[in-house]
């Protein structure tokens, strides 16, 4: 039996996952709950946050984010390929910034807009 | 700004501000002026790059960034007026017009006449803690928010070997944050038993990259000549107080503080806006109307939230009840007046009072509880002896704002002018 905050939604269940027993889940209230409690002991997922150069008049760095969740394992990785990015305005949210983080099939996508 | 008499003039462009101008707008107004100190809409939101932000209210995780991108592109062609770089200065509170002194580069020195006007300036980092700490003064303590500026705004990486003292959200989001930008963070050290900061975040944050939290431990010594080189970490007793012998050092060049936030309400206060202690922000009834007349209060401006949609939902009650106060006036007939009055167990409830006559379906409370519930319990109102409703929760904690709804059917029951609201562990 595995102890393990759920981190889904800020009320923070306290779930036990029981790897004897299928990764039976307990102490979740909702089922977002049971599925990351077997999720984050068989393959755990994360979303990065990270900022990236841009050639802006307004601010030296635009924010990005990756479009789904990456495997824990990438999240380093993924961050070495913000390194060499640099942006030019205009860019809205959601334009892609780099392709296939780390071959996990999500992207970076920028998460503001910046028109100049 | 294109006149001088406005229905509403919201104070500050955060979420809360943009929300509650965007509620007012829906419910009927049109003379509206936002107006926002920095140099562009967003708030705090723009410093606060990681997602978590919108669970609740749009059902998504968004970025800040993202979050507030949804408001400011309905705020365009909505006829709603703004003006950024623009520092309000002084609020007046008038019988029929409250005046809003602002004051910037382009237009210089301005009183702006408003029939209501909304306080959305959100809080600021205390900085208390800093001072209390002995040893030397050396560069390289920062508030976390400040550092969370620095590297996510401003792009500058401000050291390299980390220490953090508070476990407030801010300071575990920038554990994470100086982790992926290549910083070691070796601690994050909580003067409490307990963290205030989100279970996410101390998950994603901490747990992932190794990061020990030390709870009940705190920073006894800060140690260096131009930059910080050493701090002595120290255990402490019940009462707080460090225990000799405990003394372990670290060497770092950064020490963050994240000891908490406190309300930005000098503005308020000048214009006679009635402060509560416990929240450090203004009093306010079941509308959010502070103790003036037409002067509204949202976001954390009136309370520390921890989850941005509530600010958003607060905001839009706010900017429904300054659209109704200026297109049917101000209350006529009061009624009923319910204090809401908190036993030990509550260290705050916003609202602080309810005209009973005003609540519709029922009453939204919010409430943060003062140390860890992990047993089943509930929130219980009492007028005095009757209980007037009660409320489950499997588990409570400081860092987690909890709400409730009280009916109106119930409020009608309350006898007298004052309802007590406490945590009591359910009886198995
Ligand atoms: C670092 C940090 C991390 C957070 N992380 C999360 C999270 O992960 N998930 C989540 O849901 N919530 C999070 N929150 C909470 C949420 O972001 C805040 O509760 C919310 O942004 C508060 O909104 P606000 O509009 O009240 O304040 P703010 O965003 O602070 O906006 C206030 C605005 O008023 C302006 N202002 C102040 N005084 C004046 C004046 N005199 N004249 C003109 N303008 C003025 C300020 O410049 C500012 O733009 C976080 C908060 C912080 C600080
Ligand atoms: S189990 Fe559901 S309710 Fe509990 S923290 Fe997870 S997502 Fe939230």
């Amino acid at each position: 039996m595995k102890t393990l905050i759920c981190i889904v939604c800020p009320r923070g269940c306290h779930l036990n996952v029981d790897e004897e027993n299928d990764y039976k889940v307990t102490g979740h209230h909702c089922e977002k709950g049971e599925i990351y409690g077997r999720n984050e002991l068989l393959h755990p997922v994360r979303v990065v946050t990270s900022t990236v150069k841009v050639k802006s008049n307004i601010h030296p760095r635009c924010p990005v984010k990756t479009d789904q969740s990456i495997p824990k394992e990438n999240i380093f990785p993924a961050m070495r390929l913000l390194d060499s990015v640099l942006l030019t305005p205009p860019i809205k949210r959601g334009d892609v910034v780099v392709d296939d983080v780390a071959g996990s099939g999500a992207c970076f996508v920028v998460t503001r807009d910046l028109d100049t | 700004m294109t006149r001088q008499d406005y229905e509403l003039i919201v104070i500050g462009a955060g979420p809360a501000g943009l929300a509650a101008a965007l509620s007012a707008k829906q419910h009927g107004l049109s003379r509206i002026l936002v107006i926002e100190r920095d140099k562009e809409l967003g708030g705090i939101l723009n410093q606060c790059i990681h997602n978590g932000f919108g669970l609740h209210y749009f059902g998504e995780e968004l970025t800040g960034p993202e979050y507030a991108g949804r408001f400011i592109d309905q705020l365009e062609g909505s006829g709603i007026e703004i003006v950024c770089d623009t520092m309000v200065i002084h609020l007046e509170n008038g019988d029929d017009w409250r005046i809003v002194h602002a004051m910037s580069t382009e237009n210089g020195y301005q009183c702006l006449k408003c029939r209501a006007v909304i306080l959305a300036m959100g809080c600021r980092e205390r900085t208390r803690f800093a001072i209390q700490i002995p040893g030397s003064r050396p560069a390289g303590i920062f508030n976390a928010g400040t550092a969370q500026r620095y590297v996510n705004i401003e792009g500058k990486m401000i050291g390299r070997r980390v220490i953090i003292l508070g476990s407030g959200d801010i300071g575990l989001i920038m554990a994470r944050r100086m982790t992926l930008e290549g910083a070691k963070v070796l601690a994050c050290v909580e003067l409490l038993p307990y963290s205030g900061g989100l279970n996410r975040n101390i998950v994603q944050c901490l747990h992932d990259y190794d990061i020990p939290l030390y709870l009940s431990h705190t920073i006894t010594n800060i140690e260096g000549r131009n930059r910080v080189q050493r701090v002595t970490v120290q255990q402490v007793d019940e009462n707080r107080r460090p225990i000799p012998g405990t003394e372990t050092y670290y060497d770092v060049d950064t020490v963050l503080l994240s000891v908490g936030l406190i309300p930005e309400n000098e503005l308020s206060r000048e214009a006679g806006v009635k402060i509560d202690r416990r929240t450090s922000g203004p009093f306010v009834y079941e509308n959010l109307e502070t103790s003036e007349k037409g002067i509204f209060a949202c976001g954390n401006v009136l309370h520390v939230h921890d989850l941005v949609d509530y600010v958003t939902e607060e905001s839009q009650a706010a900017g429904k009840a300054a659209a109704a106060f200026v297109l049917d006036g101000a209350l006529t007939d009061i009624g009923h007046v319910i204090e809401i009055k908190t036993e030990p167990t509550v260290s705050y409830t916003v609202p602080q009072a309810v005209r009973v006559n005003e609540v519709a379906k029922s009453l939204r409370i919010f409430l943060r509880v003062n140390k860890i519930w992990e047993e089943t319990s509930h929130i219980v109102f009492r007028d005095g002896d009757n209980v007037i409703a009660r409320f489950k929760r499997d588990y409570m904690a400081p860092g987690e704002m909890e709400n409730v709804n009280v009916p109106r059917v119930l409020l009608d029951r309350v006898k007298g002018d004052m309802l007590y609201v406490s945590i009591e562990e359910a009886q198995r």
